[in-house]
């Protein structure tokens, strides 16, 4: 019953124009970016939106290609949902919705071009590079699929190449290179998810205002060149949209997408200023 | 090079040959086949019925499943049969785009099952299992708000392209990918937009055009299904 209250009151403060949390309709949740949250990892992070935090380890791996990109390296985007971060989540096979969402992200990461996977073949035909982002989510409270992504964004900008031992064949876990991933920054994907509640849209939901709502719709937004340009979309949920409400979306994504851009630039900037700083010691 | 001639010589906003079909299966309440050029699938609807285990039923609407599944000789090279996270994600986006559809009020504590199988695939197969499955749906005597129609529209460098084949999902330009692949539904009297999908690459100010293409051909692809329905005896 508490579910229908809530359901009630966030479709009154919405349709207000108004958050329960006195957001705007359009005003992301405060994120906060920590690096290096396993040494273990090629590369990792936690990104907070709010109350919502998860954590995204890069790990590579060699292996052979796909036989119809026999020059390309090969990526897998994996989400769990944890028990540990909400009551809803339960052990046992992956649910839909970690499907889903793990396919949304690396949807994005794929289509923009974000990735060089040329330049991860090692062998052609043979021996390639495969990158696995690997996602965990340490607290819901809304919104994983966007912060999953950003998560992703952050940690491949700031994974390292493990050493491998060619003779060997073998990779040396643990001991890094300098040597970054392949990254055509310029492609780099913003993902915004929209929420449709009534007539009324925002974005970044908690928890309790995603649960209210009818539908989402994801929109994967890079700027390669002058224009922005959108490299996917997912619709979720029984939601109607019109064509104005994607309309709406694009407008909303679009702003949201430069300002997102520049917090991913300005917290790898630290992040890469930090790491000489430490190799100076 | 702009994309001005479409490899199978249609016209930019030409749907490829269509079959639609009433009552294949005869054990299903409902089912039909529909094909767009060489994609077909064929739906089955088996129910109203009650929903077991019973604490899977909601007490207050019915409950829609959709199993979409690619049969494994449909694509050329073999792919392994059972379920895959394509195949999920697939079943799940069509569950959504035809549950706003079907008067589940009216049918407490029942599931409806709706199995979606791709006999032959040339890219736009899951909007040739909409397509089947509405059709399935009214055929099974289901109450339905309104039809739904599913259509892919594509961008091919720029150029908004409808109903693309899997040759046109694969074109290139200057060796790069080139082609963006936008499947779609719109409801059909409401207009409204029950799915939508999007991989490539868009230019943003395009999009309006795209979604305008998509309802036109959603428009012309729910004549056939009416008159498959009608023809039925």
């Amino acid at each position: 019953m508490t579910y229908k209250v809530m359901k009630k009151n966030v479709m009154k403060a919405i349709a207000a124009g108004k958050r329960l949390d006195s957001r705007e309709l359009f005003e992301q949740r405060e994120i906060e970016v920590k690096f290096g949250v396993s040494n273990k990892a090629e590369g990792s992070v936690s990104v907070k939106m709010g109350k919502t935090e998860v954590v995204c380890g890069i790990k590579m791996g060699v292996a052979e290609p796909y036989t119809d990109h026999e020059n390309e390296g090969t990526m897998m985007t994996s989400l769990e949902l944890t028990p540990m971060s909400s009551p809803d989540f339960e052990y046992g096979q992956p649910s839909i919705q970690a499907v889903e969402t793990a396919r949304i992200i690396d949807r994005g990461i794929r289509e923009s071009g974000f990735i060089d996977f040329k330049k991860l073949c090692i062998k052609e035909g043979e021996k390639v590079w495969s990158i696995f982002i690997d996602l965990a989510t340490i607290n819901d409270d809304g919104n994983l699929i966007d912060a999953g992504a950003l998560a992703a964004l952050l940690a491949l900008r700031v994974a390292r190449f493990p050493v491998y031992d060619e003779k060997k064949e073998k990779i040396e876990f643990g001991e890094f290179t300098d040597k970054k991933l392949p990254l055509n920054v310029d492609k780099m994907p913003v993902t915004l998810t929209f929420f449709k509640i009534g007539d009324s849209l925002f974005f970044d939901p908690t928890r309790e205002e995603e649960d209210a709502c009818d539908g989402r719709l994801t929109m994967e937004i890079s700027k390669p060149g002058k224009e922005e340009m959108i490299n996917a979309m997912q619709k979720g949920g029984e939601a109607c949209l019109t064509i104005d409400d994607v309309e709406k979306m694009v407008e909303e994504g679009t702003k949201a997408h430069k300002k997102l851009s520049n917090l991913i630039e300005t917290e790898v900037e630290k992040a890469e200023k930090s790491e000489k700083h430490g190799k100076k010691k | 090079m702009a994309y001005t001639k479409r490899f199978d010589g249609r016209k930019l906003d030409e749907l490829r040959p269509i079959q639609a079909k009433v009552g294949v299966i005869p054990n299903a309440d409902g089912s039909a086949l529909f094909g767009q050029g060489d994609t077909i699938a064929i739906a089955a609807v088996y129910g109203p019925k009650i929903l077991n285990p019973k604490h899977q039923q909601n007490p207050e609407k019915g409950v829609l499943r959709v199993h979409y599944n690619m049969l494994s000789f449909s694509v050329g090279e073999r792919i392994k049969p059972g379920v895959s996270r394509r195949s999920q994600e697939i079943s799940k986006v069509t569950e959504w785009a035809l549950t706003p559809l079907v008067m589940l009020d009216e049918l407490p504590g029942t599931v409806i099952d709706i199995h979606i199988n791709i006999l032959q695939a040339n890219a736009g197969t899951r909007c040739a299992g909409i397509n089947a499955a509405a059709m399935a749906l009214a055929h099974a005597g289901i109450p339905m708000k309104e039809m739904i129609s599913a259509v892919a529209i594509g961008s091919m460098g720029g150029t908004i392209t409808t109903d693309i084949s899997k040759e046109e999902e694969d074109y290139e330009e200057d060796g790069e990918k080139a082609a963006t692949d936008i499947p779609m539904t719109f409801l059909s009297n409401s207009e409204k937009i029950t799915l939508l999908q999007l991989d490539g690459a868009i230019p943003a100010k395009k999009l309006k055009e795209a979604l305008e293409a998509g309802k036109e051909a959603c428009k012309k692809i729910n004549e056939y299904q009416k008159k498959a329905l009608k023809e039925y005896k």
